[in-house]
Order: C-alpha cells, then structure tokens, then sequence
C-alpha cells in the first residue's frame, strides 16, 4: 500500500487533508500531508475528488482536530461551497475546524467577496495560493494541540 | 489508415516537414469555445482544435455540471455532455473538418458518456488510457477503468464502420506530470497503445511529457519510437510531445523559453505533435489570445529546428522502458488483466502516486545533472538495469524543491544560455 494515506500514531486527533470534490489534483495533498507531519500532526490524507458524504463519514469516524480542504483545478469555490454547506448540515460537526486552500478559481485568485461567502459558510479560513497563504496556515496550526514529535 | 482523420492529418502534415502544435483549450461558454477554436485555426502555425472538458464532466458529475450550464457558471473546461448536441454543432459548424481536426481532451476513467457526446457530434478524436486516466484522476479502482477503457475503445472503433478513422492519443506518458523517470513514462504509454489497438483503435498517438532534462527526453523520445515500431504493427502512430506538465515557471521569459525547449525537443526527435503551455498555465486557465501566441512561438521554434532523432537502442531509458513493457506483456495474454496485476504486484509502480491500486514503493528523485533517476525501484523488474541511489526521508521543502526544479531553472535568467538572450516572443 502507499505509505501516504495515513501515518501512524492512533489515539490523538488526526487532521483530514481532502480534495475538493471535483479535484483530482494530488501533489498538494503530498505536500499538505508532509507538511502537518512536519509540524507535529497525524495525517488522515482521504486523497483527491472527495465527496461530501465521504468527508462527513470520516470526521465523524475520526474526530478531527482539523479539517483542510485543498483544492486547484478552480473549482474550489463551488466544490468548497457545497462540502462545507453540507459538512455544517451535521449535527456533530458544527463545531469542528475546517479550513480551505489553493488556486479556488478559474481567473486566478478568489476575490473578497467569495472569501467571505467561503467564511460565512463555514470555513474558520480561507488560505489563496501564496507563500503567505502558507505562512498564515503554519500560524493558524501553531494554535492547535500538536503530539510528541519524536 | 484511410487518409482521413486525426491521426492523417497530422501524418501528412509532418510528411510536408511541419509540426503539428496544439493547445490544452477548454471554456464552458459554447461562444467562448466557437471563438477559441477559430483562433487556434487561423494561428500562424499549422494547429488542431481542442476541446477540453471541464471537471465535473471528467469525474461523471453531470448534476453539477448541468447546474453549472443553467446557472452560467464558468467551468474550467467545456462541458460537452451538457450542453445539447445542437450548441456543440454550433460550436463546430463550419470550423472542424478535414483541414482542421478537433479532439476532445478529458481525463476520465469511465469516458463512455463522453464518447458518446462527442461521436454524436461528429467528432473522433479523443485521448486517455485505462491507467493514465485513472491513478492521477482521482478514485475509481483501476480495475474499472480497464473494463471502461476497453468498453470505451469499443465504443469508439464503431465509428470506423462509416468511413472515418478514430483516433486515440495515450496521456500515459504524462502520468502525475511530474517526477516520474522517463523510461516508465515510456513503458506506461506504450501498453496503453497497445490496449487501444487490442481494443479496434487502428489510429493512435504516444504521448511523452517534456521531463527535467532534454537529453533525457531526447533518448526517451528515440526509444518510445522504437518500441512503438516493434509493438504497433499495421497501426497509423504517431508521437506527441506534451510541454512541461508540472510548476510551470511564473515569470514570461521562463515560461516561453520551456515552450521553446518542448517545440525543440518535438522537432528533433522526429515527433509529429506538440501541445503547448501558455504564460498562464503557473496562475489559472489560459484565454484565448495566450493561447494563440504559444502556438504561434512554438511553431516559429519548431520551424527553425531541424530534425535529428538519436539512435534509440543502447540507452538507459530504452533499456528500462523495454524491461518494464516486457515484464508486463508476458503476464496475461489479455493486456488488461496483465495491466492489473503489474500494478498489483508492483512491476509497474508511480512514485508518489495516492491512487490505492498503485503500490507506492518507487521513489525518484533529480539528480546533479538533471536527469530523473530512481532512488527506490520498489518491486519493478530493474534490478541490474536502473542505476538506483536510496534518498533520504522526503520533507515538504524537499518535495516542493524538487517539483520547482524546472520552475526554478527556467525562471532565472541565465546569461550564458544565449536563447535567453532571444526575444520571448516571435
Ligand atoms: C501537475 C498538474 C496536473 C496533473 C496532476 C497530477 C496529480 N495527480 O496531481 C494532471 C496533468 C493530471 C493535471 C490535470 C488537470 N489539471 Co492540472 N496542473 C498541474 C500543474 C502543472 C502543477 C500542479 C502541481 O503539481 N503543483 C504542486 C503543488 C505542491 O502545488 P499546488 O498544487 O500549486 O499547491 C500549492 C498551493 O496552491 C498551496 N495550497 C494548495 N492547497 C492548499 C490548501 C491550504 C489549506 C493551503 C494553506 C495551501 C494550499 O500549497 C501548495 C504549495 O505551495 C498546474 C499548473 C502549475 N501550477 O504550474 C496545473 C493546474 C493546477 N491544472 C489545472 C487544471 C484546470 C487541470 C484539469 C482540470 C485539466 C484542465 N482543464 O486543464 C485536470 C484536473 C482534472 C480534475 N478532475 O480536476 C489548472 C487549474 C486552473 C485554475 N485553478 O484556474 C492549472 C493551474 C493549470 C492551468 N493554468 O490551467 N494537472
């Protein structure tokens, strides 16, 4: 099997890496997964095209201390729309982080209007396709409980 | 090989001493596409049409691309199977035909709607394979793609009963796009020709992907072409070079110069076709007139370069690729079954590949001079062939250094390249 879907380390809250669900895009999600790794968190990667109802399974099998989407081939907008409309649907999961990030639209970088439309929705950040974009995500994780790093 | 189609228009086209270029084009309004596939015609470069689909329609998601059509959302692609079929023949009328053949490019592993889409519009032309339009596409278990693939082929060679030739294009020697030793590219799009002609496709085009190293692509390119002419009797093939597929340089200096570079690779090795990337391609999808100045630049590069393909034999690329094509064919007698249970034990194996019916073992990394080398060969059948250096642990810098090795070279400006010092532009 790939050594990359998930690495071990059970019992702590793991945080999901998805594609978005039209996505098939899969080098962010290498890179997304080797970098949570590096900065003390177990990796649950669902891998690209994901669908809502795949997603919504396993956070609610896993209890994810975060959820991030990643999505490039410009679809992000509409795909991280409709998981996170969904996703919020749930009962159990109102409350669990989730964050979006990567190239969103089809005419370069996603304008205010729809990052907050992103928000409003439900996604605690919207991250575009920079350096900084990364930079403020590493912030963002710095405040998350990390495991042991041994 | 009836003279018409595809894979005879570009036929003729290299036999008159011209390359064939074309773009990666695709927009969801129907207006849009008509006016992108006029200005792809009327390029100054000899060019075939391209029609590429968007997502939704790739991954077989017609709800949303439907709601898409009816909401007038843009789309990163066009969605052919939910448009009606008289918005496509608008969108063709009067603009595809023999002097200008136009393919459906997708990226799905299970096309039958599309080919059905674009069989009822009168078009024959497509591209894909069981593994390539699987494993990098997203989730369906390769066993399926093989079993719609082989349905697909099918589906398609019916056309052939009405006089036309349709035509089929590998995108196995692309795969992931990026950091894949060259000579499993080579194998991967070979059987995937193979399947197609073992399926009633009797007009057919390899694909390579420009790597990191052009004397690697070089050899690459030779030995595709001799196991193409080994493996492909009684078959009209051809070669088409993709330019690079992975971090395209930003700037619009760098991103010309690796379009020169594919447009040079294409000639010299005695390819016939070369798609090209746009200035655009590191932020989002191209428009038109992008589109319209790389065809024009690639074809300006490709008519000052001559042909000078290498001997293919006697290289490592072609030692590997042979070794790889062997140790699958001599599985099953069915290309398919031998397919799935190369990658189930590993003979064929793409490194960084997520897809859960890849084995995950193969690792590659850019060596000091450029060349894609393996640092682990997995289980595939290398031993004594491939030159194997163990890596160190991947990190994520690591891996975002090693996927901007070309982004990086070309984006810096290099004053002893003396083509940098050439303008971008024809
Ligand atoms: C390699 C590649 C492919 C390969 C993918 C193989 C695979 N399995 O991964 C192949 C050839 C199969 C492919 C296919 C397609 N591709 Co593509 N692809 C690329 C390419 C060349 C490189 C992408 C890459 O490898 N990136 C490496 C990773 C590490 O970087 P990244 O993806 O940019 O992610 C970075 C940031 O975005 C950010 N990030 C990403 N996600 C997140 C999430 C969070 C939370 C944060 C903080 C940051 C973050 O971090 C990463 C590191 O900096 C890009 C163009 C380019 N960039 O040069 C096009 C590109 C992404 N593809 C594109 C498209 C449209 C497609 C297709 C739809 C085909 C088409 N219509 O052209 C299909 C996908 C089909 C589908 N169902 O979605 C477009 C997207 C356009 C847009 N967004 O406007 C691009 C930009 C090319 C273009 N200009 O047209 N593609």
């Amino acid at each position: 099997m790939s050594p990359f879907p998930t690495s071990p380390a059970p019992g702590d809250q793991p945080v999901l890496v998805a594609g978005g669900i039209s996505d098939s895009h899969t080098w962010n999600l290498v890179y997304l997964q080797l970098l949570l790794e590096e900065h003390g968190q177990r990796v649950v990667n669902l891998g690209p095209c994901v669908p809502e109802e795949l997603l919504i399974t396993e956070a609610l099998a896993h209890r994810p201390a975060l959820i991030v989407v990643s999505s490039v081939n410009g679809h992000g907008y509409h795909d991280g729309m409709r998981t996170i409309t969904r996703l919020r649907e749930h009962p159990e999961l109102t409350a669990v982080p989730a964050v979006i990030g990567g190239k969103l639209g089809i005419a370069g970088p996603c304008g205010d209007d729809e990052v907050a439309a992103l928000r409003a929705a439900g996604y605690d950040a919207v991250f575009d396709d920079s350096a900084e974009g990364v930079d403020a995500f590493l912030r963002m994780l710095a405040t998350l409980p990390q495991r042991a790093l041994v | 090989m009836t003279g018409v189609g595809f894979g005879a228009f570009v036929r003729r086209a290299h036999d008159a001493g011209r390359l064939v270029v074309q773009p990666r084009m695709g927009m969801s309004s129907p207006e849009r596409m008509r006016a992108g596939l006029l200005a792809t015609r009327n390029a100054t470069a000899t060019t075939v049409g391209t029609i590429t689909l968007d997502s939704y329609t790739r991954v077989g998601d017609l709800e949303s691309a439907e709601l898409a059509v009816l909401e007038g959302v843009a789309l990163n692609g066009y969605p052919i199977v939910s448009h009606d079929r008289a918005t496509t023949l608008r969108v063709l009328d009067g603009i595809h035909g023999p002097g200008f053949p136009v393919q459906v490019r997708h990226g799905s592993a299970a096309p039958q709607h599309i080919f059905r889409a674009l069989t009822a519009v009168g078009l024959d032309a497509s591209e894909g394979g069981p593994v390539s339009y699987c494993l990098p596409y997203g989730r369906v278990p390769l066993r399926e793609s093989v079993a719609h693939w082989a349905a697909s082929c099918r589906l398609l060679a019916t056309v052939g009963e009405s006089g036309a030739e349709p035509h089929l294009e590998t995108f196995g020697g692309c795969v992931l796009g990026q950091l894949c030793p060259p000579s499993l590219l080579v194998a991967v799009s070979l059987l995937e020709a193979l399947f197609f002609r073992r399926h009633g496709i009797r007009s057919i085009s390899v694909s390579y992907a420009q790597q990191t190293d052009p004397g690697q692509d070089a050899e690459a390119v030779a030995a595709l072409r001799r196991l193409c002419a080994r493996h492909l009797p009684d078959t009209e093939w051809h070669v088409v070079v993709y330019a690079y597929m992975g971090l395209y340089p930003e700037t619009e200096e760098g991103a010309y110069r690796l379009l020169g570079k594919a447009a040079e690779l294409a000639v010299a090795s005695g390819s016939e076709r070369l798609i090209v990337k746009t200035v655009a391609e590191s932020r989002r999808i191209p428009t038109v007139a992008e589109n319209v100045a790389a065809l024009e630049y690639a074809a300006a590069v490709a008519g000052r370069t001559p042909r000078a393909p290498l001997e293919a034999t006697g290289t490592q690329t072609y030692a590997e690729a042979s070794a790889l094509v062997d140790a699958v064919l001599e599985l099953d007698d069915d290309l398919g079954t031998a397919l799935l249970k190369a990658f189930a034990e590993g003979r064929l194996d793409v490194p960084y590949c997520l897809h859960p019916d890849n084995a995950g073992f193969s690792r590659s990394y850019i060596d000091a001079d450029g060349r894609l080398r393996w640092a682990d060969i997995g289980k595939m059948p290398l031993n004594g062939i491939a030159d194997v250096r163990p890596a160190q642990a991947v990190t994520s810098a690591g891996l975002l250094e090693s996927l901007s090795y070309v982004r990086r070279s070309y984006d810096r400006y290099d004053p002893e390249d003396t083509r940098s010092a050439e303008p971008a532009r024809p």
